[in-house]
């Protein structure tokens, strides 16, 4: 079905239902417990691994099948963006558009980035990409003040008027699709539970499941096949006939788009922008991702990014105070000695946390999160069934 | 005239003179082989037909065009497909992915953006890939990994992917160095099925004195980068300057 083998459909109807009910799985706790804490399930942080998980998705095109470690795909993020609160301040406040426009130009300034930094491979191309966007985020700040806003970035205002939005005389315009206003939300009160389903976030979802259902068929096809000999071996790949370098170019290109339209879903959210989007630290991010949740795997780079994303504000807003709370019922001296003892790691620490599970996941599992979930999904078919433990198939 | 024609070629290093002045000609549907000492410059002779090194001067032709100033790939789609010294596998690839790359180059030339329909759904390059896995007597070991193979097994999988391509003249840089006497034999024998089944020239660089002379119809000997004779392998072994050259100096 939709031309998928068996496996792949699997995966991607999980990822559908994943998604589709996030707003319950993710607000496991009832909102009076303590645990409440480790809630996910509001429309801000869910449509953040959407749009984290669609930069991963693309990276992972690139990096996963060919092997280029592109450090700077942060621009093509922030170019998205741009090109996005550019359609919405001047043609529509209508997000399609927007988002249209932020992979077109993210696939455009692609082509030129890409285009130079492959002439060089390994370090080099990782330093090139770098390179070009650092230069973007420094310009983004300075000469192209007049099209970025500079420092303070770009905001929709009262003075904007887009030509097919008729705003009031003073209104300041809100993102939407054909009316339907981006941040209106629906809640359901069940108990002490409170789910909340956001018409942005699902939207986010619905080109989320576009891009990955994409990306599945891209790994499965001949020319994802090409991208894998691209990493294996290029000099056999020359000397078969085959011409590495559109290969590359290409590759580059889609994943580029990728992060464009991740770029562009950030401003139909959230209709703002600065160049601090484009800062490294957000290209080193989706590498990140991408190596925790399992690079060239289908869905490891998902997993990485809300892996990530779940860290940095869920542990991040933990704080002594919550500790306390949570070993109240212990001794006096347990209970300062055990908060003492986890301090480092929550609130500001949670960097800390995130870099020794980097380290663990890559001294002990390779290949990511998902070689966690294949190990322990052998472990139960071992249990069961002896025969299919021994071959393990490449990119799941 | 040959469907190879190299006519003055020069190739220096710095200082050295790893090509001097050679001329060759290759017939069609031979088998020719390339002997000399080492360093005597084969390999970059090779180098010099297939597009990674551009000689200084001298023309190479390849069935009435030039190759020269063509980068690989594009030599490649002209019809001339080389095995290496270490055998070059997509080693993080299946053997049967491996067989369809050069299928798919094959079919689809050098670059196509085709990336919607399945690698499965691809009947004929399956088939294809299947049909020559077969022939190099491959096919259970389908579903290996290729970096997982033994030596003799890449070396035949290399040849495979090669054959696959229906090149018309098939390039050999040392095909058995390194491998066990049984191995070796059986490339030989590899070898001869090949040229018995198909319409192909085979130019082979070879230290192997047995494979050389149970193989080649021809032998051209370069020392120092320059050919020294031209002839049959009979006339060749008992020729005064080879065995001073060559074959002399491989009795020390
Ligand atoms: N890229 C290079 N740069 C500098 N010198 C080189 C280069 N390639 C080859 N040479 C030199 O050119 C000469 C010929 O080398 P070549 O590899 O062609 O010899 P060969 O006949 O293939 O030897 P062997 O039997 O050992 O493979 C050698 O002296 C070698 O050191
Ligand atoms: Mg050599």
């Amino acid at each position: 079905m939709l031309g998928l083998n068996n496996k792949d459909l699997r995966l991607f109807i999980i990822v559908i239902c994943l998604t589709v009910f996030a707003p319950f799985i993710l607000n496991p706790f009832p909102e009076t417990s303590e645990l409440a804490q480790f809630n996910a399930g509001y429309p801000d942080l869910m449509q953040r691994f959407i749009i984290f998980g669609i930069f991963a998705i693309g990276f992972n095109i690139l990096f996963g099948l060919t092997g280029y470690l592109s450090f700077g795909h942060a621009a093509f993020l922030g170019v998205g963006s741009y090109a996005a609160i550019w359609m919405m301040k001047l043609l529509t406040l209508n997000v399609i558009p927007a988002i249209l426009m932020s992979i077109v130009f993210a696939g455009l300034f692609a082509v030129v980035v890409g285009y130079i930094s492959l002439r060089r491979s390994g370090i080099y191309f990782s330093i090139l990409t770098l390179a070009f966007a650092q230069m973007s985020y420094a310009l983004a700040y300075s000469v192209l003040t007049p099209i970025t806003g500079g420092e303070t970035g770009l905001q929709i205002k009262a003075t904007d008027t887009p030509l097919l939005s008729n705003l009031a005389e003073g209104e300041i315009g809100r993102a939407n699709l054909f009316g339907l206003d981006m941040r209106s939300s629906f809640e359901l009160e069940l108990g002490n539970w409170l789910f909340t389903f956001n018409a942005g976030y699902y939207i986010a979802v619905v080109f989320m499941l576009i891009a990955f259902y994409l990306s599945i068929r891209l790994f499965r096809s001949p020319f994802g096949m090409m991208l894998r000999a691209v990493k294996s071996n290029q000099q056999r790949m020359n000397y078969t006939g085959l011409n590495s370098k559109p290969y590359t170019l290409a590759a580059f290109v889609i994943s580029g788009m990728y992060a464009g339209l991740a770029g562009g879903l950030m401003v139909a959210m959230d209709t703002q922008v600065g160049p601090e989007r484009m800062f490294w630290t957000a290209s080193g991010e989706v590498v990140l991702m991408s190596i925790l949740g399992g690079a060239g795997t289908l869905i490891g780079p998902v997993l990485g990014a809300g892996m990530i994303k779940y860290m940095e504000n869920i542990i991040s807003k933990i704080n002594d105070n919550i500790l306390h709370k949570w070993f109240e019922f212990m001794p006096d001296g347990i209970e300062d000695f055990l908060v003492t003892i986890i301090h480092p790691f929550i609130g500001k620490g949670w960097h800390l946390t995130l870099g020794l599970l980097f380290m663990a996941v890559i001294i002990f599992l390779p290949g990511g999160l998902v070689e966690l979930g294949q190990r322990i999904g052998r472990l139960f078919r071992r249990g069961g069934s002896k025969d299919t433990a021994a071959q393990s198939t490449p990119a799941e | 005239m040959g469907i190879l024609e190299v006519k003055g070629v020069n190739k220096r290093f710095g200082g050295l003179q790893a090509l001097g002045d050679v001329n060759l000609s290759v017939s069609e549907n031979s088998v020719h082989a390339i002997i000399g000492p080492n360093g005597a410059g084969k390999s970059t002779l090779l180098n010099c037909l297939v597009g990674k090194l551009i000689p200084d001067t001298g023309s190479v032709m390849f069935d009435g065009q030039s190759v020269l100033g063509q980068t690989p790939y594009q030599i490649n789609q002209m019809g001339i497909s080389r095995v290496f010294q270490t055998p070059e596998i997509f080693g993080d690839l299946s053997v049967m992915e491996n067989m369809m790359i050069p299928c798919l180059a094959k079919r689809d030339g050098s670059f196509e953006l085709n990336a919607w329909p399945s690698v499965n759904s691809q009947k004929d390059i399956i088939e294809h890939a299947e049909q020559v896995l077969e022939d190099m007597n491959m096919a259970e070991k389908r579903d290996m990994h290729a970096s997982s193979l033994s030596r003799g097994d890449k070396r035949r999988l290399e040849i495979g992917m090669c054959l696959a391509q229906e090149p018309r003249l098939l390039l050999l840089d040392e095909p058995t160095a390194g491998m066990a006497r049984a191995d070796t034999n059986n490339t030989i024998d590899l070898l001869k099925e090949i040229k018995d089944q198909r319409d192909i020239t085979i130019a082979i660089i070879e230290h192997d004195m047995h494979v050389v002379f149970s193989l080649a119809e021809r032998i051209t000997v370069l020392a120092q980068g320059t050919p020294l004779v031209e002839d049959t392998p009979d006339n060749i072994k008992g020729h005064p300057k080879v065995r001073e050259a060559y074959l002399g100096e491989a009795q020390v």
